[in-house]
């Protein structure tokens, strides 16, 4: 991404639109369940203007089986509580479902609140910052690490779990399930579609500014002959400064 | 309707807590508002008078056996139900792994926003409040505010100082809560082993990151700290990637401000410089001249970590004496 060095603006525009690693996470495991049980059924989910549309075709090469997006010039600009009222709309929609699987945070905001915020309107079970995990029977267990300890959490399905990076390695699709996804469908969906109306989805925060922090620094490069001068000068500029010793 | 008032803070960590409140004292006082807390866990009465020290008018004590351990369905109903009979204008919850979901869920069950894990929080003469988070993958600090109340932020640990306890008055009040069916059963807890030298202490950090070829080679940076009296610290791919350490420095690990920081084969990520950026004087000794790390450097060295160390060393015993 790049920066305006006038304005200390980020440069958004352009910027290619791409699944965040998180949400790549989500659906490798997905597959993984899938590979590993059987008789399931992989469906992702995204809200955005047309350009979103290339990372479902991703999705779907990477093996998703359908792919839902929802469409609407009113989503421009919501925020998290939006976000998980047009999903927790359009899952109902799709109808039944055993496990949903969402990355822990998009990599651009980090904000990490879409999954719960999901989890609460559908009154789901839910299990975050999952590390490791597999289904038995009708539960989830999965994995999570805290700041001062590792947990083994256990969930009757329906739930939803939010994953990490760490949880596995993303799969790369080939050009033979790039050419295969081509004819898996999409379907598109507006606000209407979900009976959704646009003052439901407005945003309850609002972003003042965003811009690149400002830094009030010396950046003084000490620079000599041999790394032992260099070494003599830094000592003695730290010395100065009041920084070592006593 | 009623406006919202005052401040409300929960974390599920009792240190979070504490910082939570010198920060919301900070707040209240601005807004002239009462600040209040929550505390969770069994056999915490005492606890309780402490957080009036620490700067709460009121602490709505919840003291069960049951919640030894953190239950967030329980915590999550408690919290709603004050939040609907007090209305606060602000809640402040700690944005720790348990912490910053219940703020998402309660946040959803109020219909209101939530703006997770700010370093920084103000208030507007709207009595509008301002939380800064570092956004775009860590390329820039955003500015956010609220269209809604109650405004829910979660604040990370070390974000702020915790304040010194003071001779003050205040009430507790103990509430009876039902405690509710747990929708998760957590099978087993393995407690991490953490190391017992706070490194938020320490007035010298001698920090290494992913240009430290070895872990032996670790020893370079400890002589170095020996001699300055301080202490050894590294970025988060030692702890994550390489599992050399068990603690970063960092946004998302320690938060620093030392008197003095040299960051040693450290490239300079954002989520790193937040958590150095408070301290008094950064050196950066990196074989890349284009590392970003000497953009927030007082004093820059482009050389192999491996040479500038030991001669850095020398050079300072020799005029130390």
């Amino acid at each position: 991404m790049k920066v305006d060095p006038a304005t200390r603006q980020l440069i958004t525009a352009g910027a290619p639109k791409k699944i965040s690693d998180f949400d790549k996470n989500a659906l490798e495991e997905a597959i993984r369940i899938k590979e590993k049980l059987g008789g399931v059924e992989i469906f992702t989910v995204t809200i955005g203007s047309e350009d979103a549309k290339a990372v479902l075709r991703e999705a779907l090469a990477m093996g998703a089986d359908k792919a839902y997006f929802v469409n609407d010039p009113s989503v421009q600009g919501i925020d998290t509580l939006g976000t998980a009222y047009i999903l927790a709309e359009a899952i109902e929609k799709i109808g039944e479902f055993d496990l949903i699987l969402c990355g822990e945070a998009s990599l651009d905001s980090f904000s990490g609140l879409v999954g719960s915020r999901l989890s609460e309107l559908l009154n789901l079970p839910q299990i975050t910052s999952v590390r490791k995990l597999s289904v038995e029977g009708d539960a989830v267990i999965a994995e999570r690490a805290l700041e001062d300890a590792n947990e083994t959490v256990k969930a009757r399905l329906p739930a939803l779990i939010t994953v990490t990076r760490e949880i596995n390695q993303p799969r790369i699709p080939s050009l033979m399930m790039i050419m295969k996804a081509s004819k898996k469908e999409i379907v598109t969906w507006t606000l209407a579609d979900l009976n959704i109306s646009k003052e439901r989805i407005g945003a309850k925060i609002e972003v003042i500014e965003a811009l690149v922090p400002k830094t009030e620094r010396k950046r003084i490069m000490v620079k000599g002959e041999t790394v032992q001068e260099i070494a003599e000068k830094l000592a003695k500029a730290l010395i100065q400064e009041g920084v070592v010793g006593r | 309707m009623s406006e919202n008032k005052g401040i409300l803070i929960f974390s599920d960590t009792y240190d979070l807590t504490l910082e939570l409140l010198g920060k919301g004292r900070d707040l209240a006082d601005k807004l002239q508002a009462e600040l209040a807390a929550v505390l969770v866990g069994s056999n915490v009465q005492e606890k309780a008078n402490e957080l009036i020290k620490y700067g709460a008018d009121k602490v709505y004590l919840i003291d069960n056996p049951a919640l030894e351990s953190f239950q967030a369905e329980t915590c999550l109903g408690v919290l709603h139900s004050l939040a609907t009979s007090y209305r606060p204008e602000i809640l402040l919850i700690g944005s720790t792994k348990n912490g910053k979901p219940l703020a998402a869920r309660l946040a959803t069950r109020l219909e209101t926003g939530c703006v997770p894990d700010c370093t920084k929080l103000s208030v507007d003469e709207n009595r509008r409040l301002i939380g800064e988070r570092i956004t775009y993958g860590g390329n820039a600090v955003a500015k956010v505010t609220f269209k809604s109340k109650t405004q829910i932020a979660t604040v990370p640990a070390r974000a702020f100082e915790k304040p010194e306890p003071q001779d003050r008055s205040g009430q507790v009040t103990k509430l009876d809560v039902k405690i509710e069916e747990p929708k998760t059963e957590v099978v087993e807890r393995r407690p991490l082993e953490t190391s017992s030298v706070r490194i938020e202490e320490a007035e010298v950090i001698v920090s290494c990151g992913r240009g430290l070829g070895n872990k032996e080679d670790k020893a370079l940076l400890e002589e170095l700290a020996t001699v300055l009296c301080g202490q050894v610290g590294c970025s988060r791919p030692l702890v994550e990637d390489r599992k050399w350490f068990s603690e970063w420095v960092g946004l998302s690990g320690h938060k620093v401000k030392p008197k003095l920081y040299i960051a040693c084969g450290i490239s300079g990520v954002i989520q790193h410089v937040a958590g150095i950026r408070d301290s008094k004087i950064i050196v950066a000794i990196n074989k890349d001249p284009e590392a970003p790390i000497f953009e927030i450097a007082d004093y820059g060295v482009v050389g192999n970590l491996y040479e500038v160390l030991p001669a850095l060393k020398d050079a300072l015993k020799k005029q130390l004496g």
